[in-house]
């Protein structure tokens, strides 16, 4: 790991002022060698530390934002619903008892994630924004599109664990479960610039397939810091809930995982669905064809069947990742199944 | 041995409440009276904590990593990131100006591979060693600080020309393949699977086939068969994956080298050192204390201690090489991968009338990666044809790993065993009745069954919902191995302070905690009563900790030395209080007459010491029957070591995950020294059986030649909810074979558990894995449940 410049301002105001650039861009070489005067915003700094650790980031100076203690709060919003701070940490989610409550995906999603020592570390800002776990990706001899080469080594290599959709040029999967139920959740998140101007975007809006732009997984503009996650007033009549499947259950990635919200009337049909896949997808897949299929019905087994194999339409498995299809199926039934029978 | 220097003595044989008996052996007259069983004794035989439990929980056990000397320099290897390369030259000017860099040094000769016969084909004008795989070591620098020596790896210039490389198994095997090696090569079967053979053919990246080990008439034993069952398996490369890396302090000066070095062999790594710096063994010192596994893999100096010798030597400084975890996963050894056929024949009643195994795998660059000897020896067939080749791959050279040879191969013969018992209609373990000679093993199963309740077992698939349950079992055997060259001395002191020394380190496993139990049951102390120093060749040369041989070898030596030298004290203080010494034992710190009319405390007796210590070394004598096998330092006692092993798994039929849910293992190693630890140590065998049943695999792009899952987060391993209930029961099987009788277990918990969690997982889907790792993929494509290329729609 290199020697960094290193600073920590103590608000929103001072940690925008200063000159940053994203860590996607600053990974970015033509050559295979890395610009080494990128300065980047650091969170938890379990992902940045990896990336430098690796090779594959070094960064002429760090923004610690960790010290900045309004980003470290969960809160009731204006509109009924929660303002998530994007420092809180995933421990700090899973316990939290609002979260707990009303958006079940997401504490499901912060408590399993990783493990304990790093859920006490991690945030879910920086949870949001890490980079893909691609193994080239990930590995400094493998000088791959996503980082300025030509190609994505995984097509005609070891893709077990890669994209069965929208893998145009990368076929990375995002690797952030989290972002599986915010997006199922309707979250939005708050941006907040050098100026120190906000603009709030959809998260599902803000991730961006390799097609648009294969260099970065999401919007975030340089300068840009992610200052919380706002999580809509759920309908009372709305319960949601996220799976994981890895291969281990212990601080392991998933080879799938799904989050579903159904908002179901009292007579039992089901008036709106969010069906989202993750690791399936370089962004959180919506499966829209599920969704339509939910809407309108009294779900039973045969809905919530027929909903999971109309979830994978379109999939387009690599060569050696097909196995993921019947998983995907599998747990998005299991997932409309548990929201409805309230498990 | 004349009858002067022998005694006859009755000695207790057989498995403790089932077959006990007596039965007289000629020992040498120096050899520690004859033990009753584990119950009549205080110490050995007892559950007691590890003496160095508090400090390795509490932070403060020192490993080699915490080494620090003054002036210590630190090193880093350059590596190859070619899988296949010449090495047209190399240009260390920039990484020598580098601000603190005291030493570079050029990797001409490497060691722990296949080396080619003739010529190293090096054309003139070129340094010209050929890197072989990706990490093969190319130089060394030391510095300062980590970090100016890493700078000057990255400062080193090498010209490569890069060569055409092969990582796939089956693609090495093709005859157009790239050549790992263009001549014959030699070496030494590092994986540890079975002999490598001298002069065996070599056509392409194949080098045999190798037919040693068959006997009988395969075919004619086939021809009298009633039923044959064919099977082909896969078995994966596994890495060790030890906690603590590899890793030593070199310290090289004027009157020798001392090397600090995390090693399951001190006298070991001091011979080869000695021979390699040609300095006389007197002048190589070995040290380590905590160790954080080797599982095998750090038996050897390896290139990279070589390395670091060489840089203290050059700089005049110690110096500290650490193999990081990205290192350890590409060059520090691996079992190798196999692909297995098995044909097994028998009679209706199970008598086996042929086992054919026609088997080829690959070490990377090294050799070794067969798996015959576990068919080869576990059941009761007159026929027996073993065919094994090894292939060669651009990947790094594998080593022994817990019970080489044996895991891989008893993974296809206990699944095959069972295939044959449900072709014949009989239950798996009345099946194993009918083959298996072993009368510790019968035991085993007995008491395992009924432990684990194998009378619950169903036909296969025989659960209704998507997850399935099914119970399975499977057999273990490894040799009762003993290193013969193993040395412990005893001291006692004035004040009555004991010491027992030796060079053998504990891996991890508790042998100092063994050490002190024996001297202590001997001496009438307790155990804390005794100072353990060992890990250090300063000491008596002690064994190796491989082969599951440290505690055969070294606890006879320990207690006749402490037996020798307590006669030497009963000599001395017995005229203070009993008119013959010969009448005196030690027990409860005091030594007594026979009927306890008379005694005096240990501290007593030892105050009569006309000098401030006295000291006996003993060294291993020969089993008191003859070994089964003996090759100079190295022996094999004529009773095998058993072990079978249950297990339960859940199944889910729609995710392909696989659970373990419960394992029972009953496990023989003669005579128990310390069930808690030996307990921990089974425990220690199960978990790493399903890590590699189900997790673990080294992935290799075929393109590239690298490892893509070179870390701890991709390279999938067992961790804390993947640990099932795990129920160890042991076997006392007494054979009245050295001063203690007491065996290994490592590796013989280490063989039954993959094939146990394959036959559960037969049992509970009624398909048949025949791949490792049994991962979710390969579990849904065996139950058909994969769709072909184009997704449902």
């Amino acid at each position: 790991m290199n020697s960094f410049e290193w600073s920590s301002p103590r608000d929103i105001a001072q940690a925008a002022g200063v000159a940053t650039t994203t860590v996607a861009a600053a990974m970015v070489s033509q050559s295979g060698r890395l610009s080494t005067d990128g300065v980047v915003f650091k969170a938890g700094g379990i992902d940045l530390l990896d990336l430098m650790k690796e090779g594959l980031l070094v960064p002429r100076g760090i923004v610690n934002l960790r010290e900045i203690p309004d980003l470290a709060v969960i809160a009731q919003a204006d509109d009924g619903g929660v303002h998530i701070g994007a420092n809180v940490t995933l421990a700090q989610l899973a316990a939290d008892p609002v979260i707990r409550t009303r958006f079940l995906a997401l504490a499901d999603v912060a408590g399993n994630s990783a493990s304990p020592q790093i859920r006490q570390v991690a945030t879910i800002g920086g949870n949001l924004l890490q980079r893909p776990r691609c193994w080239y990706f990930r590995s400094r001899d493998h000088h791959c599109a996503r980082k300025g080469g030509e190609v994505c080594f995984a097509f005609a290599g070891e893709n077990q664990y890669h994209a069965i959709f929208d893998h145009n040029g990368c076929a990375m999967v995002h690797p952030e479960t989290s972002a599986t139920a915010l997006v199922a959740l309707g979250a939005k998140l708050e941006l907040t610039n050098a100026a120190g101007t906000k603009r709030v975007v959809g998260l599902e809006q803000f991730f961006l397939l390799p097609e648009v732009d294969i260099q970065r997984e999401n919007d975030l503009t340089p300068g840009e810091i992610l200052t919380a996650i706002l999580l809509p007033p759920p309908a009372p009549t709305s319960r949601s809930i996220h799976i994981k499947q890895g291969e281990t259950d212990s601080f392991d990635w998933p080879i799938a995982d799904v989050a579903v919200a159904l908002d179901t009337a009292p007579g039992g049909a089901c008036r709106a669905a969010a069906v989202i896949l993750g690791a399936a997808s370089p962004v959180p897949h919506r499966a829209k064809a599920a969704e339509a299929l939910l809407v309108g019905k009294t779900i039973d087994a045969d809905v919530a069947r027929a909903a999971a194999h109309a979830a994978l339409q379109g999939a387009a498995p690599l060569t050696k990742n097909a196995y993921k299809l019947p998983i995907f199926e599998t747990l998005v039934r299991r997932a409309i199944l548990a929201v409805v029978r309230g498990g | 041995m004349t009858s002067a220097d022998t005694r006859l003595q009755k000695y207790p044989v057989g498995i403790d409440s089932v077959s006990m008996a007596e039965i007289e052996r000629r020992v040498p007259a120096g050899e520690a009276p004859p033990l009753p069983p584990n119950p009549q004794l205080a110490v050995i035989g007892k559950s007691i904590p590890r003496i160095n439990g508090r400090a390795k929980v509490t932070g403060a056990a020192p490993f080699t990593v915490d080494v620090k000397l003054p002036g210590m320099l630190y090193a880093r290897l350059l590596r190859s990131p070619l899988p296949h390369a010449r090495v047209m030259s190399i240009d260390i000017g920039a990484a020598e100006r580098h601000p603190g860099v005291r030493a570079i040094h050029v990797i001409n000769d490497v060691v722990g591979r296949a080396v080619e016969t003739t010529g190293q084909n090096t054309p003139a004008g070129t340094s010209g060693r050929r890197v072989l795989y990706v990490g093969d070591p190319i130089a060394a620098v030391a510095a300062v600080t980590p970090e100016a020596a890493q700078a000057a790896v990255d400062l080193i210039k090498v010209d490569y020309q890069p060569l055409a490389f092969v990582v796939d198994l089956e693609d090495a095997r093709k005859p157009d393949a790239p050549r790992v090696f263009a001549h014959p090569v030699h070496g030494e079967s590092f994986a540890g699977g079975n002999p490598a053979g001298t002069a065996l053919p070599q056509q392409g990246n194949v080098r045999g086939p190798n037919k040693s080990g068959s006997r009988g008439d395969a075919a004619a034993g086939f021809a009298d068969a009633d039923v044959v069952i064919e099977g082909e398996f896969r078995t994966q490369v596994q890495t060790h994956c030890c906690l603590e890396p590899h890793g030593l302090v070199a310290d090289w000066r004027k009157d020798g080298l001392t090397v600090y070095m995390s090693t399951q062999f001190t006298a070991g790594i001091r011979a080869e050192l000695a021979a390699a710096f040609g300095l006389p063994l007197s002048r190589v010192r070995v040290i380590v204390d905590a160790m954080g596994g080797g599982f095998g893999s750090k038996s050897s100096a390896g290139n990279y201690a070589r390395a670091a010798v060489t840089l203290s030597r050059q700089a005049n400084a110690p110096v500290r090489l650490v193999l990081d975890r990205h290192e350890e996963q590409i060059d520090s050894g691996n079992r190798p991968a196999t692909v297995q056929r098995l044909r097994v024949g028998a009679r209706r009643n199970g008598t086996l009338t042929a086992i054919a195994i026609d088997t080829y795998g690959t070490s990377g660059v090294g050799l070794g990666a067969g798996i015959g000897n576990f068919a080869q020896a576990i059941y009761d067939c007159a026929n027996f044809e073993l065919v094994q080749s090894d292939v060669f791959i651009n990947a790094g050279p594998g080593c022994a790993m817990r019970a080489p040879g044996n895991v891989p191969g008893a993974f296809a013969l206990e699944q095959t065993i069972d295939e044959l018992a449900e072709k014949l209609g009989m239950d798996p373990l009345t099946l194993r009745g009918r083959i298996d000679l072993s009368a510790v093993r019968r035991e085993e199963r007995r008491i395992g069954a009924a432990r684990f309740g194998w009378n619950r077992r169903r036909a296969p698939g025989s659960d209704s919902g998507p997850i399935k349950r099914g119970l399975g079992m499977a057999q273990s055997l490894w040799g009762a191995n003993v290193r013969t060259n193993s040395a412990c001395e005893v001291r006692i002191f004035r004040d009555g302070s004991v010491e027992v020394l030796s060079s053998v380190q504990d891996i991890g496993t508790g042998i100092g905690t063994v050490l002190a139990q024996v001297v202590a049951e001997e001496l009438g102390l307790r155990p804390e009563d005794i100072t353990v120093r060992i890990g250090d060749t300063e000491y008596p040369a002690g064994p190796p900790s491989y082969g599951s041989l440290t505690t055969a070898s070294i606890t006879p030596p320990a207690r006749n030395a402490a037996y020798q030298v307590l006669r030497k004290l009963i000599e001395i203080a017995a005229p203070s209080f009993a008119a013959a010494a010969g009448n005196l034992a030690a027990r409860a710190g005091r030594i007594s007459t026979a009927d306890n009319s008379r005694s005096i405390g240990f501290r007593e007796a030892a105050a009569q010491l006309p000098t401030d210590q006295i000291g006996v070394v003993a060294s291993r004598s020969d089993d008191y029957a003859d070994f089964a096998r003996k090759m100079g330092d190295m022996a094999s006692a004529q009773n095998a070591l058993g072990g079978v092993q249950f297990a339960e798994v859940a199944v889910d039929t729609e995710t392909g995950i696989v659970r373990v849910e419960r394992v029972v293992a009953v496990q023989d190693c003669g005579r128990p020294m310390n069930p808690l630890q030996i307990e921990s140590q089974v425990q220690g065998g199960i978990l790493q059986g399903i890590s590699y049943a189900l997790f673990e695999e080294r992935i290799l792009d075929r393109h590239t030649g690298h490892m893509l899952n070179a870390n701890l987060e991709q390279y999938k391993i067992l961790r804390s909810r993947e640990t099932p209930a795990i129920e160890v029961h042991l076997l006392e099987n007494y054979q009245g074979m050295s001063a203690t009788d007491a065996y290994g277990i490592a590796e013989p918990s280490n063989i039954a558990t993959a094939p146990a969690i394959a036959n559960a997982v037969y049992n509970a889907i009624g398909v048949r894995l025949r791949q490792l790792p049994m991962s979710p993929a390969a579990v849904l494509a065996a139950l058909g449940r994969i769709p072909q290329r184009s997704g449902p729609t």
